[in-house]
């Protein structure tokens, strides 16, 4: 992970989200600063997990910008005019200096036009397949341009982001250990050519893996149920399951959504435990997404209100629950 | 906890115990298993069909013969339960592939082309070939979805035999191309051409092919991919959310697929010396999907042993039966307006009939298949193997989520922020 040197890990500036005619977030600014925690709160249908799902890459904001670690998300539409920029600036530079060498090396303008056309098309054809294909380093040369889109949550992940589910989605069917390691599957660099050969790099990849991936279920509290089949697993351990799954991916940033929905007291004081450590001890930083006022306000640094996709009220914890309009937008107008 | 799970292990006594630690020398050396385990079975089944009854149905040869036969279809539902066991595609046009590895072998062997490079290097080009095909035809189509993606597969498995029949210039049409050059070992174990009339060769090359086959399948699937194409079979949006790139590793399963198929088409192809467009019609693609389904998707040993079991009961064991039925001699009878002399009654022609059925009872009976792997027993049965202490539904933490949110939700809000003035 590189150090970041900017003090926010993430932008969001008048953030819109539509869906046909439902505003479901309305010109939201939002920054989340590094190695801080900070919620979002509000009533049901506040527009909380759309912003989020927006954060992490499963919508396109219909309008604002969002920036995650200095990199500004592109929407899909604005994207597919880039993309192919890019493509083509390559191709028609590698284009030219071929023709330019071949035309001085052959004395003759014609001959010249063979060798610049040929290795053109080589790197446009090879660009276009990346497109498709997407590997790594194409991310990568993507990435220097300041450009990764918005509406691949895997591109995300691979920025630094990690995120749980409001419903757990866990693999229900592999084992806990298998879904941890699934959630490592963007920071391991074995190919399939490696596992199909079997080789030494291979398997100390999947050896080293393995024990991360039990020391991350070894650190949310699930010590030695690394071959349960996740579905057997108890609800609370579910949840921490899914924390664990999302660590694995080495986010910088955790995106929690209602971590402690479901759960009985002593579980949400045990998670509330495991969230404060996981900045303390992993230098994470997280959004949190929760109903439970005693979570919310026992660890956050700052609060945001979000009431029908507006922002209402922003500041730290004790400001937010003085602030009339939160707790109006809470309890219902005051009757006279 | 751990008391619990400690009880529950005893019970299954040694048996248990001692299937357990084979369970785990399998899984630390999966190549050599399968090597070994595909070599027993090689070395056992031309011996079963010396006993009774099983001689009394052929003689050895037409036996191996039919297995290496049978070798092709293995082929064929391995690489199909990568897509569709794995990771979670129906393709209902994978005969495509077939085609295509068949085609390649044609065009690559054959004086059709005058080209005759020797068999054993066309395996690997026939595999790629149906590779690229497969990149091709999954690259458009992958960002479809359930049974989007099935119809585009179906009209992919339509189009190419068509094309090849169509396309009389280059693949002769109807008739096909004929006289495909045989494998050939140049000498070696005595042996030059594979010639028609000794199927041995056949047999143990098919055998070798189908364990390479596995060996690679085994390592894709316990790799990096191979929990990523169950993460999306098990779900695509939580999957994505984990880093995968859903399209590249669909794609790579669509692919691997496709040149497991490639393989099986081009020794299928040496082995008639001729390729022709019916050869590759929707049957074979309804046929080895039904093979895939009824040994048990998700493992490749399953599902070899029900193509392997499929493909015998059909070649073999229907035309038993109708031998076995006109042994008894029972007069004509009708049935209702039906009149049927079971005499002349042919249950080969019946065949997609029984397929029908056997799949309906399957799916009522035994939808994980006849050898299912634990991962899809588990998806199937859950209900039957939890403990009651473990279930989630009874503890009433895994109703939790639905009734607990709502009540999170409202209940614990307001009364946190109340607590709060």
């Amino acid at each position: 992970m590189t150090a970041e040197t900017a003090p926010l890990v993430l932008k969001a500036e008048r953030v819109t989200k539509r869906f046909g005619g439902l505003v479901a977030v309305n010109n939201v600014d939002f920054t989340i600063p590094s190695r801080s925690i900070v919620s979002l709160i509000g009533p049901n249908g506040a527009g909380k997990t759309t912003f989020f799902n927006i954060i992490a890459g499963l919508y396109d904001p219909s309008a604002g910008a969002i920036e995650f670690r200095g990199r500004s998300m592109i929407a899909r539409s604005r994207r597919t005019f880039l993309e192919p920029v890019l493509w083509v600036v390559p191709a028609l530079i590698v284009g030219l200096v071929g023709y330019v060498i071949g035309a001085i090396a052959t004395g003759d303008a014609t001959e010249g036009a063979a060798a610049g056309i040929v290795p053109g098309s080589i790197v446009l054809t090879v660009m276009m397949l990346s497109a498709i294909v997407r590997p790594a380093a194409y991310l990568r040369f993507l990435g220097r341009f300041g450009v990764f889109r918005s509406s691949r949550p895997n591109d995300m992940v691979v920025a630094g982001l990690g995120r749980t589910f409001q419903n757990i989605r866990l693999f229900h069917n592999m084992t806990a250990l298998d879904n941890v390691l699934v959630g490592m599957h963007s920071r391991m660099k074995a190919s399939p050519l490696d596992a199909i050969l079997s080789t030494p790099r291979d398997r100390r990849e999947e050896e080293e893996s393995q024990k991360r991936a039990s020391e991350l279920m070894a650190l949310v509290g699930l010590r030695g149920r690394e071959n349960e089949v996740s579905k057997n697993l108890p609800y609370g351990d579910q949840r921490r399951l899914e924390i664990a799954r999302a660590l694995a991916s080495a986010p910088t940033l955790l995106l929690l959504d209602e971590p402690t929905a479901g759960m009985n007291p002593q579980e949400t004081a045990q998670l509330t435990r495991l969230i404060g450590r996981l900045r303390s001890d992993l230098g994470l930083t997280i959004l949190l997404i929760e109903h439970d006022m005693k979570v919310v306000m026992g660890i956050s640094d700052r609060v945001t209100v979000l009431d029908h996709g507006e922002k209402i009220a922003e500041g730290t914890p004790d400001e937010v629950r003085r602030d009339p309009k939160v707790i109006e937008a809470y309890l219902g107008a005051p009757s006279a | 906890m751990s008391g619990l799970t400690a009880v529950k292990q005893r019970p299954g006594g040694g048996f248990r115990e001692l299937r357990q630690r084979f369970a785990d020398l399998r899984g630390r050396h999966q190549s050599l298993t399968s090597i070994v385990g595909l070599a027993i079975v090689a070395a056992v089944l031309p011996l079963v069909v010396l006993l009774p009854p099983l001689n009394g149905f052929g003689i050895q040869k037409d036996w191996v013969g039919s297995f290496a036969n049978a070798g092709v279809f293995v082929l064929l539902a391995i690489g199909l339960n990568v897509v569709v066991g794995l990771a979670g595609l129906l393709d209902l046009g994978y005969a495509a592939f077939f085609a295509i590895g068949a085609y390649t072998f044609a065009y690559g062997a054959s004086g059709f082309t005058g080209v005759h490079i020797p068999f054993w290097l066309m395996l690997p080009v026939g595999a790629v070939v149906a590779a690229l095909f497969g990149l091709a035809l999954g690259a458009p189509t992958l960002r479809l979805r359930g049974d989007y993606l099935a119809i585009v597969t179906l009209g992919f498995g339509e189009i190419v035999p068509v094309v090849f029949l169509n396309a009389d210039t280059y693949t002769k049409g109807t008739n096909g191309i004929t006289g495909l050059d045989q494998p050939n070992l140049y000498g070696a174990f005595g042996i030059h051409g594979f010639g028609f009339t000794n199927p041995w060769p056949y047999y143990f090359t098919v055998i070798i092919i189908i364990a390479i086959a596995f060996v690679l399948l085994h390592r894709l699937q316990d790799s990096r991919l191979g929990r990523a194409w169950v993460a999306i079979r098990e779900d695509e949006l939580a999957a994505a959310s984990m880093g995968i790139n859903t399209v590249t590793t669909k794609l790579l399963a669509f692919a691997i697929g496709a040149s497991t198929s490639g393989l099986a088409g081009v020794f299928s192809a040496s082995k008639l010396a001729i390729v022709s467009p019916d050869q590759f019609g929707f049957t074979v693609s309804f046929t080895a999907l039904a093979m895939v389904v009824l040994g048990g998707m998700g493992s490749t040993w399953s599902v070899a042993a029900g193509a392997f079991i499929v493909y015998e009961l059909q070649s073999q064991g229907l035309k038993q039966l109708d031998t076995f039925v006109r042994g008894l001699h029972i007069a004509p009878f009708a049935l209702g307006p039906l009149s049927i002399n079971l005499n002349t009654f042919e249950f080969l022609n019946f065949q997609y009939l029984l397929y029908g059925l056997a799949l309906v009872l399957m799916m009522l009976f035994r939808p994980e298949g006849l050898f299912p792997s634990r991962t899809r027993k588990r998806e199937l049965h859950a209900a039957d193997e939890l403990d009651p202490d473990e279930d989630p539904e009874e503890t009433g933490l895994g109703e939790a989520p639905g009734a607990g949110q709502i009540l999170n939700e409202d209940g614990t809000a307001a009364r946190g922020m109340g607590e709060g003035r």
